[in-house]
């Protein structure tokens, strides 16, 4: 499937910043087999005084900007073409929950793609004695991996509530559970909170949906901004697998992915320090044009 | 003929005879059939010879000198008395020099291992990758810096500076009981120690052939100047700030060192490049020894929520545009599950044995070390695997080792198996003890040494000697370390003589004189505050002390001077009711936090005086009484802030920063001789109001030579205002700002000046230029204002 992505967000001060030190991740990834950008520009305003693209620790395209002068809005505008595939339908070859961790043993990896960043606490996801008690009675009984992960998907989307008024940014994904309501990134977070209590590592993946749904097909939550979702380690053979909570979706050639991390906090859009004392607002606006 | 009685007793009597070391346990002093150890025997001999009051007079110097200094030690969760005396244990630990060879070579072979090890985990990874360390210890850790991967170090080295801890165990051999590779505290410490007890011990040391300590850091200051190159500019210390336990040995190592102390808000990244703001804008600085975790060093790409870090500092690393020491990441070597791998590391990094065992650590996440640490459960402490705090130190809950998937309620087999990865188990350590003088004689007490080393053109150096840690009872198990006890100084003793050195250079060089580092931005602006708190607080005391001499001979509190003196001191949020008011208290606590934070730059002298006067001030306000007796005890706190500013004026160099206090001083003063002219030396002022003034202004004296006449608002403005001899008059202190801003980075040169340089040259002339009777209480009132300018002036011109 082709897309043409273009996403415009801008952030409006209360009161002027005198400089400011951003990271950007924004631009569609490159995925061998899956996922390819022909063509991307990402545009800013004000023109910084510094900026450098480089590739954090997991891969993602990272754009590192520095403004200088005094500014009371930025606006990063997204243009990119992207051909995106679904993944393969394979059989379920992950093994029985239970020996998934000899298998997590056996990777010796420090890569961004090895399983073992994603077991622990990160920083926006740690241990919460509700979340476990959840996890651990959906994945109870599961025979395979893949089972136990698709079960946790529909169980979220059935308990949670989508509400974009319920949570901010910043609300800790405990709490979001505590009130069975969020967005995508809550819904994200409380699924990989779920996986790695019962030792399934899993990371967070932030992206694009497509606008408009394929004919006959109801639109999906989520395509009016940022997108999120969360990548699975489904054992040796199966490798990682995208799930999409908010959705109750395996993930296809609707998702186009921008970012992989640990949890929000590694690949948020835009990460940044600003001199300025006041407030701020932000609105993005996202178009996903399928092409073909 | 006491003295000479005790020492016709046998040398070796005495304190040396009562001592009794532990059954079982090792000891420093004593070998395993109870004899001296030869390198302890001159000094016990010289120390058993004294009589109990001389050692407690030679133990008093060195406690004089450790109080003189300043040196405390902040400990956290104690609000009430956060600083608390130096624990220094007097008596040395001694060790001889070929045993220190030996164990030196062991710790340089471990330094070698770890940068080895680290350069790995930041690079190809191949130690994972063959099996030799588990994924699951590097990933899982909050130390392994994901930014940081794949980022060779300006210089090429990741270590530069550590400190391992190490303790004698049961068998006699050293064992390393933690590896210190963050930010290694104590080497500052381990100097004054060294300084504590040679005031104490000066003739045996002078004896004994003891291991000097400058050359250790003359050594390594070289190392962080050769990092920088020669774009560089002057390495600096970078510190988390003054609440941090360890800040007075940062600003002590950075006083001894000569280097800028600096906090992450002195720093700005600039085109990748970390520049300090200071008073003559960025200046570029590519070294800096942090002591500071890693995490905190920069919000945009290590933890968000730091305040103390600078953004862009990772960015800088990466560019190479500046080295940290030791270089961030570095953490990742105190991993506690890392001490179970590092005997086999040893082996497949360097093709040879551990030379210093470490403390016998077994990672739970394999299955043989499981059931080896189920089997020996009882002589094993089972601890958090990512833990980078050396179990010495503390009693962790495993329960918080990270995420944790059997339930809190689990039986220790449960939670090894299902957690396993989590924890480790170690043997349980004893260390042996030396002895320490309480109660009149010499007792055992277990001992820790913290041993240090520093990279140099040449390789590692070890410090020949350490910083020693002593357990506060005789349980010589390492865990009962934990609840404090006191430090010593170790000498490393030889049987030849020694090179004596101190931080001089030697002489080849002609004398090239230095050229003083540009004062960062934050430390000028402490500075001036300084200057301003310590004025403002003398000003409160002299209308304090003028009110209660008044009250005294006033026949009613209401008199129309004492009612407008009131007022005066009400516009200034001080109440005369109070004992000793709390706007006294309240100045001299904010003067005292703006000197905390510029201690390098401080004498420790001005530092002393100044916390003397405010807890003088405190012990007053409860004795005090109204009248008389409060205007004594403000004549008492005038003669200590004077002696304070004296110290300041008298031995301070006139660098930039005197300039700023000077400068706070100035206006400080002008400001409030004008509130007070404006106030007391109008026509409309009640009778009485003129001597008010010349006495607040400490000037009665001149007053009374210059105008033998009677006192008028002419003599009174002409001596206060007008007057450019009298320091205590505004035109006085005008020309002393004038001429301090003058001096200033960037203050002229340009012909027409700055806006600052401007303001101060106008509001100069314009008092200049009036007589006496021209000058009216609007003009001063106008003057005032007009100084506020000036202070904003010079904030945003140098102080931001």
């Amino acid at each position: 499937m082709l897309y043409e992505v273009r996403m415009t967000t801008t952030y409006e001060y209360g009161r002027p910043a005198v400089g400011g030190r951003h990271q950007v991740r924004l631009m569609p990834a490159e995925i061998g087999g899956l996922q390819r950008m022909i063509a991307g520009t990402l545009e800013i305003v004000p023109t910084p005084r510094d900026r450098y693209d480089q590739a954090d620790f997991f891969g993602n395209r990272t754009t590192g900007l520095v403004f200088a002068g005094i500014h009371d809005e930025i606006a990063l505008t997204v243009r990119a073409r992207v051909d995106r595939s679904a993944p393969p339908e394979s059989l379920d070859l992950s093994p029985v929950p239970s020996a998934l961790r000899e298998e997590i043993e056996a990777s010796r990896s420090l890569a961004a793609n090895s399983p073992h960043h994603f077991l622990g606490p990160s920083p926006r996801v740690t241990p919460d004695p509700a979340v476990r008690t959840f996890a651990q009675a959906v994945a109870r009984g599961r025979g395979s991996v893949v089972e136990a992960v698709s079960a946790l998907n529909q169980a979220i989307h059935d308990d949670m509530v989508y509400d974009p008024d319920a949570t901010t940014v910043e609300t800790p994904m405990a709490e979001a559970f505590a009130a069975r309501r969020g967005v995508c990134q809550d819904f994200s977070h409380i699924m990989i909170a779920c996986l790695r209590e019962i030792g399934v590592p899993a990371g967070y993946v932030s992206g694009f949906l497509r606008t408009l749904p394929p004919e006959g097909q109801p639109r999906l939550e989520g395509a009016d901004a940022m997108h999120a979702w969360v990548s699975a380690w489904c054992g040796a053979k199966t490798g990682w697998v995208e799930f999409d909570p908010t959705n109750a979706l395996r993930v296809g050639s609707d998702h186009i992915v921008v970012a992989r991390g640990r949890d929000y906090s590694d690949v948020a859009p835009v990460k940044g320090v600003l001199w300025t004392a006041g407030s701020q607002k932000t609105t993005q606006s996202v178009d996903v044009i399928a092409l073909d | 003929m006491r003295a000479e009685a005790l020492q016709v007793q046998a040398p070796d009597t005495d304190s040396a005879a009562a001592y009794q070391p532990l059954p079982g346990i090792p000891d420093e002093m004593l070998d395993a059939t109870g004899r001296i150890r030869p390198v302890w025997r001159d000094f016990i001999r010289r120390f058993s010879s004294m009589n109990p009051e001389e050692v407690i007079q030679r133990f008093a110097r060195g406690d004089e000198y450790l109080r003189d200094a300043g040196v405390f030690f902040r400990q956290y969760g104690h609000a009430e008395s956060p600083e608390r005396d130096w624990p220094l244990s007097h008596v040395p630990l001694l060790i001889d020099e070929s045993e220190w060879n030996a164990l030196a070579a062991g710790m340089i072979q471990r330094a070698d291992l770890l940068e080895s090890i680290v350069a790995d985990l930041y690079g190809p990874a191949d130690l994972v990758a063959g099996g030799h360390l588990p994924a699951a210890i590097v990933a899982g850790s909050a130390e392994w810096l994901r930014p940081l991967v794949g980022v060779r170090p300006r210089g090429g080295h990741y270590l530069h500076f550590l400190s391992f801890e190490i303790g004698r165990g049961p068998d006699g051999r050293w064992w390393v009981l933690g590896d210190r590779t963050q930010a290694p505290s104590g080497a500052g410490f381990a100097l004054e120690n060294r300084v504590a007890s040679t005031r104490v011990f000066s003739d045996l040391f002078a004896e004994a052939n003891v291991h000097r300590l400058a050359g250790f850091f003359r050594a390594f200051r070289d190392t962080l100047d050769g990092l920088g190159g020669r774009d560089g500019g002057h390495p600096a210390i970078l510190t988390p700030g003054p609440l941090t336990d360890t800040y007075y040995e940062h600003a002590y190592i950075a006083r001894y060192l000569g280097m800028m102390l600096l906090e992450g808000e002195d720093l700005v990244v600039e085109r990748g490049r970390v520049m300090v703001r200071t008073i003559a804008g960025p200046r570029p600085v590519s070294v800096l020894w942090r002591r500071l975790d890693a995490s905190w060093v920069d919000p945009l790409e290590l933890d968000d929520s730091s305040t103390l870090g600078t953004p862009g500092l990772v960015e800088a690393v990466r560019r190479g545009s500046v080295a940290l020491v030791n270089a961030l990441g570095s953490g990742i070597l105190e991993t506690r599950a890392l001490l179970a791998f590092l005997p086999r590391l040893c082996e497949v990094v360097r093709g040879e044995a551990l030379a210093i065992p470490n403390i016998a650590t077994w990672w739970c996440g394999d299955p043989a070390a499981r059931t080896h640490v189920l089997a020996n459960a009882g002589s094993m402490t089972i601890g958090a695997a990512l833990s980078t705090r050396p179990s010495i130190d503390t009693d962790d809950d495993i329960r918080s080792a990270g995420w944790m998937r059997s339930a809190p309620e689990a039986s220790i087999e449960d939670r090894l198996a299902t957690d396993g990865h989590l924890l480790v188990g170690q043997e349980a350590v004893t260390l042996s003890t030396m002895p320490v003088y309480a109660g009149g004689r010499l007792e055992p007490r277990p001992v820790t040494l913290r041993a240090f080393l520093a990279r140099t053109a040449s390789g590692w150096q070890v410090m020949p000697g350490g910083y020693a840690r002593i357990g506060r009872s005789d349980d010589p198990s390492a865990l009962a370390m934990q609840r404090g006890g006191s430090v010593a100084d170790v000498w490393v003793v030889s049987d030849q003589p020694v090179l004596s050195d101190t931080l001089l250079p030697p002489r080849t060089a002609p004398y090239v004189r230095p050229e003083p580092g540009a004062l960062p931005s934050r430390a000028a602006d402490n500075l001036y505050w300084l200057g301003r708190y310590v004025e403002r607080a003398e000003g409160i005391m002299r209308l304090l002390r003028a009110w209660h001499l008044r009250l005294a001979e006033a026949i009613s509190r209401d008199t129309p001077l004492l009612t407008e003196l009131r007022d005066h001191l009400a516009s200034f949020g001080i109440l005369p009711e109070q004992r000793i008011p709390d706007a006294i208290q309240r100045t001299l606590r904010s003067a005292i936090a703006s000197a905390g934070r510029v201690r390098d730059r401080f004498s420790v002298d001005g530092w002393m005086a100044l916390n003397d006067l405010a807890k003088t001030a405190r012990r007053m306000s409860s004795t005090v009484t109204e009248g008389e007796d409060e205007a004594r005890a403000m004549g008492v706190l005038l003669r200590k802030i004077t002696g304070f500013s004296g110290l300041v004026h008298e031995n301070m160099y006139r660098s930039d920063g005197w300039r700023f206090l000077t400068i706070g001083r100035s206006l400080e003063r002008a400001s409030a001789i004008a509130s007070v002219l404006a106030r007391f030396a109008d026509e409309d002022s009640p009778a009485g109001g003129f001597g008010l003034a010349v006495e607040v202004a400490d000037s009665s004296m001149s007053h009374r030579r210059r105008y033998a006449v009677s006192t008028t608002r002419e003599t009174v403005i002409d001596l206060l205002a007008l007057d450019t001899m009298n320091p205590r008059a505004i035109l006085y202190q005008l020309t002393e700002l004038r001429e301090q801003i003058g001096l200033l980075p960037g203050a002229t040169g340009q012909g027409i000046g700055t806006p600052l340089s401007r303001a101060v040259l106008q509001l100069h002339a314009g008092l200049a230029v009036k007589t006496p009777e021209e000058l009216t209480s609007e003009d001063i009132l106008g003057c005032r204002t007009d100084l506020g300018q000036v202070s904003d002036l010079l904030s945003e011109a140098y102080l931001r």
